[in-house]
């Protein structure tokens, strides 16, 4: 029971981290209808985002010491943290909780590279054939890895924990057990609330306001929208920027769950297709479920009593129930007809 | 059977003479060794047949790797068991990646778009990750399956032919050794023929269903066109060209890895295509040679290799170029390609090969009013 | 932009002058007409020596790495520099004035710790650039895939990381060389350890990436530390590049064990371990005591990705930067005036191989392959930080002392991830090389 509870809070983990990361993908590939292959990138950008703010606030006055010498031959540095002399302890406080305070940055910083690139690139893609989005963003992809490789280097950049955030929950008291006997990380609890509130951020914000009627509208019938004289491209830059900020803020908080370096991003291209199109082309609703659900069988496909009964199950598991929904409803979960079947 | 349109024929003649001639013009580009050059028409016969699938029914199929892994693991086996002679190799490879192909087209081709698209993807990332971890005894996993001394070789055994001069044996067609330039002629011709089949099927009137299937699918089912196994056909071809690009792949190198399944290398035949051009003859050739050249090329350039060039400039300007162009070469060679992708796809809509045909165009066309001014003006 | 492109247009062609002149003309039709009694005779030529390494993917920085130390090397070997662990290696042939006379170049490549890219770089090494030797690797799948094909092209190639005992073992070749520890010894060295700091009543949760390297890990450790008492649970297979590892750790916690070993490498290893010290594994009481974790194959730039999970943990190394040795000094001396940092295992490794090659060669008195070989079979020396080392002929496999590290609790810099804790002496991780199947194969070269 006890390891049953705990896969369905991994699924449920899981399931809200590719939920989040497909949300994004699926406004701009479900709605607007560009296939973009630089979604990984962006998320990506935005875990580059939480290390760049933490590498701000813990940068460094170095001083060489040329009467020591280190080991290796090299005249010893002795480095003092700036934010921590100007600050005292509230600098400490600031560095400790780097990864939530650097969302406040993320989310700016997105906004502005989602507009950028819609309107520097992307916009003139609109009409061209899926064929060269996929080009141009995937090479657009490959230009901004190379960008922050050259800054940050290629190996894994560790992003610690808020000290006070460290540890683990013990659930299975709250439900009455004996201690110990369901744990959960806190983090990872933290993280599955706030994709949640993302995600409901997301669909208030598209049901409830003007703009978002405007842009559902644009969704369903492009022309006729401009025909009623609304300028939906203004609209759509903005329905751009926004995806790139829930993919930048998915990744800043996922940093220290997962070592971002520079690749990150094509790990999580395919399975955020695989998630948005398994929801179904241009419903929002469909690609969250999608998310929850291969968050979730992929964490019950693992464990041992499964995998004694199909050896490797978990190798495939994504991909399988991907092909299983796909063969028994034509449009994924919730798929719109129409939209990116031709 | 074999006839072609004039046109065609010229196009198939340029293809064969560029082809035969690769050790002589690639040698300025430092690419002409048989090493990559063989991955040249081989990669090219990759493109060529996806271009079938994707350039004529538009169906994007991005599990094309799993067909090459196929034919790669069907030709090392036929290696080890049968004989070190590539043709049965070669048969067997085309036979099991088209049976492959024809099993996931049956699923996959249900759907259309980015349905079928992701269904493709599936079925090629299963491949990848079983073949990887739980194939092991099959497909020996992260090593890569290779040929042994020690493999039972029956027919090799029959006909008291070892294969092997010194060490490991090498693949061979009728006793002669295809290692380093044979190879890449065996190849060479594999992929003038596969250009020819390619013309063929573009020229033919399955290529005309095919293209009216694409350009309208509900039409053709209304004048009671069954689409089903025109569609079926074109992948399973597509997919036996990936499969003897897969089978040439080992004889040029006897090993099959896992990760030639991986999704980035069903990507790669999806870049290859779309930046040669999709739906045109060469564009698929031409982009698969400029990949592969970056790859191998670019990344080979160090900064020693940049210093010596440079080297005939004064000291200063020396290093200045070689900080700058050592960040596009080398480890760096990445950030040019992307580059390279995002300037064709913005200059040259279309890809390489449209792009060019219509910058030619152009300049015909603006010449041609140039004379019609200077008429008018007379 | 249009001043690039000029720029390399130029630049390729210059390039490529040079190669197509080393290069058999088209109407040759096989290359076995070189005119050359092996592979890439420097007689009449350049000594190439190729640098095949991962510079972009996952692994680029271990790679990366390797590569600055194999161009150190080179310059030890030209009498450049400060010479290096010239100084200490004994015997020593090399004279600090090249090969045989002959000062060394080099080439490098791209392997994308991909077996096909990597076997490409090496045949554009080979074929194009008329390398002597190929050297580097950081991943078993690659180092065996290309010592293959270099015993296919009779062209010795020294590996650079690569941990899996098929490398030596069922997959050894007669012209691959690693000087390597790999997971056979991993798991003798690290038992005695296991034993002191964790006692010999222990039970053993193994999670095991699930390809041949983990395979044959998992297999290692888990005869070893049964050897010591200890019992194994469970042994779970785990995808390889999962990235998020909570299925595969939640069942641990219940499961009886006291211990979690991590058969993890690479990014898989640094997002499995931060993930199970997040889990709070640490904190946990098992069986009346203390949970541990180890990870018995360790590397130092994988502990800084790990970040803080690492400190306290096992596991166990080729080499560190700060052992107290001559030719360990030598080598962090040179390699830290040069790149400001200290050398990590993978550019140790690969520094070593590039020298015990080139003084092969010297010693032989000639590039001649076989003659090559049988100077480095069963060569025993000192002064390459490992102490006395032998570099056994039935195997090619280097037998020296094994490491046994433990991850820092007070760094006083970034590269102070790790602390020497133990050393397991060369007779004890000596193993009989008939428990592995695979033969070397003959001396005779194939010519390219």
């Amino acid at each position: 029971m006890n390891a049953f509870l705990a896969q369905l809070l991994n699924g449920l983990d899981k399931g809200g981290a590719y939920a989040l990361i497909a949300l994004g993908l699926t406004l701009v590939f479900g709605t607007l209808g560009v296939v973009n292959f630089a979604h990984g990138a962006l998320f990506m950008l935005g875990c580059f985002c939480a290390v760049a703010f933490r590498y701000l606030l813990t940068i460094e006055t170095v001083t060489v010491d040329p009467t020591q010498l280190s080991p290796w031959g090299q005249p010893v540095e002795v480095r003092t943290p700036l934010v921590q002399n100007w600050f005292g302890d509230f600098g400490a406080v600031l560095v400790d909780y780097s990864v939530p305070i650097s969302v406040l940055l993320t989310v700016p910083v997105m906004l502005a590279i989602g507009i950028a690139m819609e309107r520097g690139l992307i916009k003139h893609f609109y009409k061209r054939t899926h064929a060269e989005q996929i080009l141009v963003t995937f090479g657009l992809a490959i230009v901004l890895q190379e960008i922050v490789k050259s800054f940050f280097g290629p190996n894994p950049v560790p992003q610690p924990i808020p000290t006070d955030l460290r540890g683990a929950a013990d659930i299975g008291l709250l439900l009455g057990m004996e201690a110990h006997q369901l744990t959960y990380p806190w983090w990872r609890l933290i993280y599955l609330f706030f994709s949640l509130a993302v995600i409901g951020g997301v669909f208030a914000f598209l049901q409830f306001t003007t703009f978002g009627m405007v842009v559902r509208a644009g969704m369903a019938d492009r022309e006729t929208v401009g025909l009623l004289g609304i300028d939906i491209g203004r609209r759509f830059t903005i329905v751009f920027g926004l995806a790139a900020v829930v993919a930048g803020v998915a990744g800043a908080m996922y940093t220290p769950l997962l070592a971002p370096n520079y690749l990150i991003g094509m790990d999580f291209l395919v399975l955020s297709f695989v998630v948005v199109v398994v929801g179904g082309m241009g419903s929002l609703t469909g690609a969250v479920a999608a998310g929850f659900l291969l968050g979730i069988l992929q964490s019950f496909a693992s464990m041992t009593e499964v995998k004694s009964l199909f050896p490797g199950i978990d190798q495939v598991i994504i991909y399988l129930v991907a092909v299983v929904i796909l063969l028994v409803r034509p449009r994924g979960l919730l798929g719109r007809r129409g939209v990116m079947e031709g | 059977m074999l006839s072609l349109s004039r046109k065609d024929v010229i196009k198939l003649a340029v293809l064969a003479a560029i082809v035969l001639t690769m050790p002589i013009w690639l040698a300025p580009f430092g690419a002409a060794y048989p090493g990559l050059m063989q991955k040249f028409v081989i990669y090219a016969i990759f493109a060529v047949g996806f271009n079938i699938l994707f350039g004529l029914t538009g169906y994007l199929s991005f599990g094309h790797a799993a067909f090459l892994g196929v034919g790669s693991y069907t030709a090392v086996w036929s290696f080890k068991l049968l004989t070190m002679d590539i043709i049965p190799a070669m048969i067997f490879a085309i036979i099991f990646s088209g049976l492959f192909a024809l099993v996931i087209g049956y699923f996959c081709l249900r759907r259309s778009g980015i349905y079928f698209s992701i269904l493709t993807l599936a079925f090629a990332q299963m491949s990848y990750s079983l073949a990887y971890s739980v194939l092991t005894p099959i497909t020996n996993g992260e090593t890569g399956l290779l040929v042994a001394r020690s493999d039972p070789r029956v027919i090799d055994g029959l006909l008291g032919a070892d294969g092997m001069a010194n060490g490991l044996p090498t693949p061979s067609l009728l006793g002669v050794s295809l290692s380093g330039y044979a190879g890449f002629y065996i190849c060479a011709a594999f992929l003038i023929a596969a250009f020819f089949v390619s013309q063929k099927v573009f020229a033919s009137p399955f290529g005309m269903a095919l293209r009216g299937i694409k350009s309208n699918p509900t039409r053709m089912i209304y004048t009671g066109f069954n689409t089903k196994p025109y569609m079926l056909t074109a992948f399973v071809i597509s997919g036996m060209f990936a499969g003897l690009a897969g089978g040439l792949l080992a004889v040029t190198d006897p090993i099959a890895g896992a990760e030639r399944m991986k999704w980035t290398e069903s990507g790669n035949v999806v870049l290859m295509t779309i930046l040669g051009g999709v739906g045109t003859l060469f564009g698929p050739v031409v982009g698969a040679w400029l990949i592969k050249y970056f790859e191998n090329i670019f990344s080979a350039i160090n900064v020693n290799v940049l210093n010596d060039f440079f080297a005939v400039l004064p000291d200063g300007l020396q290093a200045v170029m070689v900080t700058i162009l050592s960040k596009f070469t080398g480890e760096g060679w990445h950030l040019t390609l992307g580059l390279v992708f995002v300037l064709i796809v913005v200059f040259l809509p279309g890809g390489l090969v449209e792009g060019a045909e219509r910058l030619i165009r152009r300049l015909r066309r603006s010449g041609r009013t140039a004379v019609k001014k200077k008429v008018v003006q007379q | 932009m249009t001043k690039l492109i000029l720029g390399r247009r130029r630049l390729l062609k210059t390039m490529g002058a040079g190669v197509a002149a080393s290069l058999a003309s088209p109407l040759v039709f096989t290359s076995r007409s070189y005119g050359q009694e092996f592979c890439n005779n420097p007689a009449n030529g350049r000594v190439v020596f190729g640098f095949n390494v991962p510079q972009t993917g996952s692994y680029a920085e271990e790679g990366l790495d390797q590569l600055k130390a194999y161009e150190l090397a080179v310059k030890h070997i030209n009498g450049e520099g400060d010479g290096g662990m010239l100084n200490t290696l004994k015997p020593l042939s090399l004279k600090g004035n090249g090969v045989l006379g002959k000062k060394v170049e080099f080439v490098t490549g791209d392997t994308q710790t991909n077996t096909d890219a990597a076997r490409d770089g090496a045949r554009r090494m080979i074929e194009r650039d008329g390398a002597i030797m190929v050297t580097g690797s950081v991943t078993s799948g690659e180092a065996i895939a290309v010592q293959s094909l270099c015993q296919e092209k009779g062209v010795i190639y020294m590996a650079g990381l690569t941990h899996s005992n098929d490398t030596t073992g069922k997959d050894k070749r007669r012209y691959g060389f690693r000087h390597f520890f790999n997971a056979h010894q991993s798991g003798v060295a690290i038992a005695p350890l296991l034993a002191q700091e964790y006692g010999t009543d222990r039970r053993a949760y193994h999670l095991t990436a699930d390809y041949t390297w983990g395979w044959t890990q998992e297999e290692s450790i888990k005869a070893a530390t049964e050897a010591l008492g200890w019992e194994t649970v469970a042994a779970v297979r785990t995808p390889l590049g999962l990235g998020d590892y909570s299925q595969y750790l939640t069942p641990v916690m219940n499961s009886g064990a006291d211990v979690l070993i991590l058969n993890h490498y690479g990014h898989d290893m640094v997002n499995s371990l931060p993930q199970a010290v997040q889990f709070g594994l640490r904190d946990r009481q098992a069986n009346g005591k203390n949970f541990e974790i180890v990870v018995p194959m360790f590397s130092e730039l994988m502990a800084v990705g790990a970040g803080e999970a690492v400190k306290g943990i096992i596991g166990t190394s080729n080499w560190h930067w700060a052992l107290e040795d001559e030719g360990t000094k030598a080598f962090t001396k040179s390699y830290g005036e040069a790149y400001g940092s200290p050398p990590s295992q993978s550019a140790h490794t690969g520094y070593v191989q590039a020298l015990l090659y080139a003084d092969a060669c010297e010693r032989a008195g000639t590039f001649y392959p076989p003659e090559v070989i049988k100077a480095l079979e069963g060569f025993e020396f000192d002064g390459a930080g490992n102490g006395p080392t032998l570099y056994r002929d039935a195997d090619h496999q280097c037998f020296k002392e094994v490491l046994v590290v433990r991850g820092n609790e007070n760094p006083t810099s970034k590269f102070d991830v790790l602390n020497v804790v133990g050393r397991t002496a060369r007779a004890d991780v000596t193993y009989d090389p008939t428990i592995f199947e695979g033969e070397l194969g003959p001396y005779e070269p194939n010519q390219c």
